[in-house]
């Protein structure tokens, strides 16, 4: 196991350096200049001297062979870079806004699978039932309604009924836990009901199939107490296919908080990537997309790891 | 003979000036105030940048030479660190006696040295360094400090907008030891002789700042402290509604006022007047047929500015009919004038018959437009939107393309449009600013028309070199005439400044800019 676990940290080095060449030099493909957007902004004027000097100064006037030769030396000492708009560094930049996309994420997995693990289950069992159906609607709308747009709404009822919003500004669960619950909780849960729709979905179908297995034929044939043979036998079969949703989504919600973290003003990575994309920052945007390639590939090497624990069968090795 | 114009403007009567509408209450001292600022400054240092998100929660932090007062109406000048000045009468030599006993952050004395070295960083910035606003101080040779408390700036040639500009708010001053020790420190520590200092900046969140106690002006600032939060634009009303911050100053749309006003009533206070920011529509001269004077004032004729006004007012933040300058400024060619220049008449249908009949004597017809826009929402889609119909009444079609920002500037500087879409924004009504889009495009860099036109660079040299007002004002008149009737560049419409605050924040008066007056010295909470 352990063994196995090293191969595959070692091959997060070749699949991050492929990423990290391969978004090098797609961002610079895109057109557009940095420089000018920045110092343009707010329809200021400025010289073609000032863009110039600030092209330097950025390092933007070297050849480009040789700011990636700077990148890859730089990734060689873990270093990203600055970033081009604020001038700090990438890995500061994104240290700063990590905590509140992984806490986002984690809260809205946490509802997602509080939720969706026992209605998905109750689903099975109770399979063309009106409780499947309630349930079933309540799953297809968490799939229709996008995030950003629940999230809308929750703002719209929280002024309308209680004329409150919550504080701005992240401060640590560790440090004021209400504070960071009540601003973090909104968000989560908006995430978390299409992400609880997608597992509920897929703990239905996933059960659905297990529960038709001959080894659950077998075990009921045995006299196996339905529940115990629902708990033991199906359900854990049937979260193989659920992890790896669960582990996917999780992932994705790192980056993938976009809209949401815009509108309840998160300090958050997705909201990062859309500033940093809308400026061209590019060395922001290599470090970014890194990170979210590092996250999959961890993610990736968890639910491997959870696969095992779950299945006695599925050997690592 | 010199003879000198003297203007002493006293801490007292700076602050009676200040005070405007608030003068009737007694302001309220402690509280912080909670505000918004819809884009994230690039950088702290005042000299690098031309964006209010910078100004908005760093200028607080800092003191300029002068400033200015007043609301849009009534705007002027008066000192900062400055206690009095005096402009020799050739506009030659500019002389400032500062306040004494003013304090930096840091506890240090503030001296000429410090003007001398702020001033020297913005005219001739080290290796490394970004001066934003380097070109228009080019007129100054030298900068002498004969005592701690005179700074004497020497003109290489006269400059009309010279004392303007000392006014700037991007000119913060910085403190010469802390140059002399890193001159890029501006954007690594804030650090100036303003009436707050800086607790906390998070990037991307947020920005605190508390009252500097050893300001200058003994009783001020009114507030413990201040909070910018860095926001979307979309996230300022609800913010403003639930309690996430009191003010957003730098402009709201008439919807989300509405908004605002339907929610809560009396306890908003809004504030409205003429804001030195244009959508601008610039015309590629270096494509056929836009060389040509007669389909370039073809298409501003067909713009009924007088309508569009009335009703774009109504939903977007562009209201105002004027030319290269805003209603209501100084420099503004009277309204009567303005009515004969094409493309400001007020018989709209005599005005598209005139546009008509110039696209035939240019032999254009089925004139196919490229219009190149951005994907912002206010107020670029609903000008380009409106510029397009009144295009369609006189037989043009448009094609509207919108791009991102990056795009829409690479656009621009490629040439690659028939007309753009762009703003132009100034902290100030100047000409040497405002006509800087128009000039000629070896003159200009930012000359996206790519036109040249040598009297227009003559009249502009000319009108900066001439220090007597009413003069001044006669050749300024005479540029924008002749630049309006060549239409290289036509103003679509001007903005119109929407601030919408919670009534408990007083004190605070609506600038022409969005730029100014964010000093927070005389802002108070009535609570």
């Amino acid at each position: 196991m352990l063994g196995y676990i090293l191969r595959r940290l070692l091959m997060v080095i070749p699949t991050l350096l492929g990423v990290a060449v391969a978004v090098f030099f797609l961002i610079r493909v895109m057109p557009g200049d940095p420089v000018v957007v920045k110092l343009r902004a707010d329809g200021a004027n400025v010289t073609e001297e000032t863009i110039q000097a600030e092209r330097k100064r950025l390092g933007l006037d070297q050849p480009l062979i040789v700011q990636f030769k700077d990148y890859m030396i730089g990734l060689t000492r873990l270093d990203l870079g600055k970033s081009l708009w604020t001038g700090q560094s990438v890995a500061g930049e994104i240290a700063l806004r990590f905590p509140v996309s992984l806490q986002v994420a984690i809260m809205a997995t946490l509802i997602a699978v509080i939720i969706a693990v026992p209605l998905g289950t109750l689903c099975a069992i109770y399979r063309d039932s009106w409780l499947d159906n309630v349930i079933r609607v309540v799953a297809v709308s968490g799939l229709a309604i996008p995030g950003f747009w629940l999230g809308m709404l929750i703002i719209l009822g929280l002024l309308y009924f209680f004329n409150w919003l919550p504080k701005i500004g992240y401060v640590s669960i560790f440090e004021d836990p209400i504070t960071n619950l009540s601003a973090l909780f909104w968000p989560a849960l908006s995430v978390g009901y299409r992400y609880a729709a997608v597992v509920t979905r897929m703990m239905r179908s996933a059960l659905l199939e297990v529960m038709r297995e001959d080894y659950i034929r077998t075990a009921r044939a045995k006299g196996v107490y339905e529940r115990l043979v629902t708990r033991r036998h199906g359900l854990r079969n049937a979260l193989l296919p659920v992890v790896t949703v669960v582990g996917l989504e999780f992932a994705f919600l790192i980056g993938g908080l976009v809209v949401t973290e815009q509108v309840f003003n998160l300090n958050g990575i997705g909201k990062l990537f859309v500033d940093a994309t809308a400026r061209g920052d590019f060395t922001l945007i290599q470090g970014l997309v890194l990170l979210i390639a590092t996250v999959f590939v961890i993610v990736n090497l968890l639910v491997d790891l959870l696969y095992a624990a779950l299945d006695p069968r599925i050997r690592l090795t | 003979m010199s003879k000198f114009t003297v203007s002493v403007v006293t801490s007292v009567l700076a602050s009676l000036a200040m005070a405007g509408p608030a003068a009737a209450e007694t302001p309220k001292k402690g509280g912080t105030l909670n505000f918004a600022v819809v884009a994230e400054p690039p950088t702290t240092d005042c000299h690098a940048t031309g964006t209010f998100a910078m100004v908005h929660p760093v200028a607080p932090q800092y003191s300029t030479l002068l400033k200015f007062v007043g609301d849009h109406a009534n705007q002027k000048i008066v000192g900062d660190l400055a206690e009095s000045w005096e402009v020799a009468k050739d506009g030659m030599t500019y002389t400032f006696k500062l306040r004494k006993g003013v304090k930096f952050h840091d506890g240090s004395d503030f001296t000429s040295a410090d003007i001398k070295a702020t001033y020297d960083r913005i005219i001739n910035p080290p290796q490394g360094i970004i001066s934003f606003r380097k070109a228009l101080h080019s007129d100054i040779g030298s900068i002498e400090t004969p005592d701690a408390y005179t700074v004497v700036f020497k003109m290489k040639q006269v400059n009309a907008s010279m004392e303007l500009h000392f006014a700037s708010p991007f000119n913060c001053v910085y403190s010469a030891a802390e140059l002399a020790k890193d001159p890029d420190y501006p954007a690594k520590k804030v650090m100036g002789t303003g009436a707050f200092q800086l607790v906390e900046h998070v990037k991307g969140s947020h920005w605190t700042a508390k009252r500097f106690d050893q300001y200058f002006l003994k009783d001020r600032p009114y507030l413990d402290g201040f909070k910018a939060f860095f926001v979307k634009g979309n996230a300022v009303v609800p913010g403003i509604r639930g309690g996430q911050f009191d003010a957003e100053f730098r402009g709201r749309t008439p919807a989300e006022r509405d908004q605002l006003v339907s929610a809560m009533k009396d306890q908003v206070t809004v504030q409205e007047g003429p804001w030195i920011t244009n959508i601008l529509l610039t015309f590629n001269t270096s494509k056929k047929p836009f060389d040509d004077v007669r389909v370039r004032q073809a298409l501003t004729l067909a713009i009924d500015r007088w309508g569009g006004a009335e009703n774009l007012g109504k939903v977007t933040l562009i209201k105002g009919v004027g030319g290269v300058f805003r209603p209501g400024s100084p420099f503004a060619l009277p309204s009567a004038e303005l009515e004969k220049i094409p493309g400001f008449w007020r018989d709209i249908e005599k005005s598209r018959e005139e546009a008509k009949r110039l696209l035939k004597e240019a032999g254009v017809t089925n004139l196919k437009v490229k219009l190149l826009n951005r994907t912002l929402d206010q107020p670029f889609t609903p000008a380009g939107i409106y510029a397009i119909d009144q295009w369609r009444r006189i037989g043009v079609e448009t094609e509207h393309v919108q791009v991102e920002t990056k795009l829409w500037y690479d656009g621009l500087g490629n040439g690659n449009f028939d007309v753009g879409v762009q703003n132009v924004s100034d902290f100030v009504d100047d000409p040497n600013a405002q006509f800087n889009t128009l000039l000629s495009k070896n003159v200009s860099s930012i000359a996206y028309s790519q036109h040249t036109d040598k009297k227009v660079d003559d009249l502009y040299e000319k009108q900066t070199r001439i220090l007597d007002p009413v003069e001044r004002l006669k050749v300024v008149n005479e540029l924008e005439r002749h630049t309006l009737t060549q239409a290289y560049n036509v103003p679509l419409l001007w903005y119109q400044r929407i601030v919408v605050n919670n009534k408990k924040v007083k004190g605070w008066e609506l600038p022409p800019s969005h730029f100014g007056g964010q000093t927070l010295v005389d802002v108070w909470l009535d609570q």
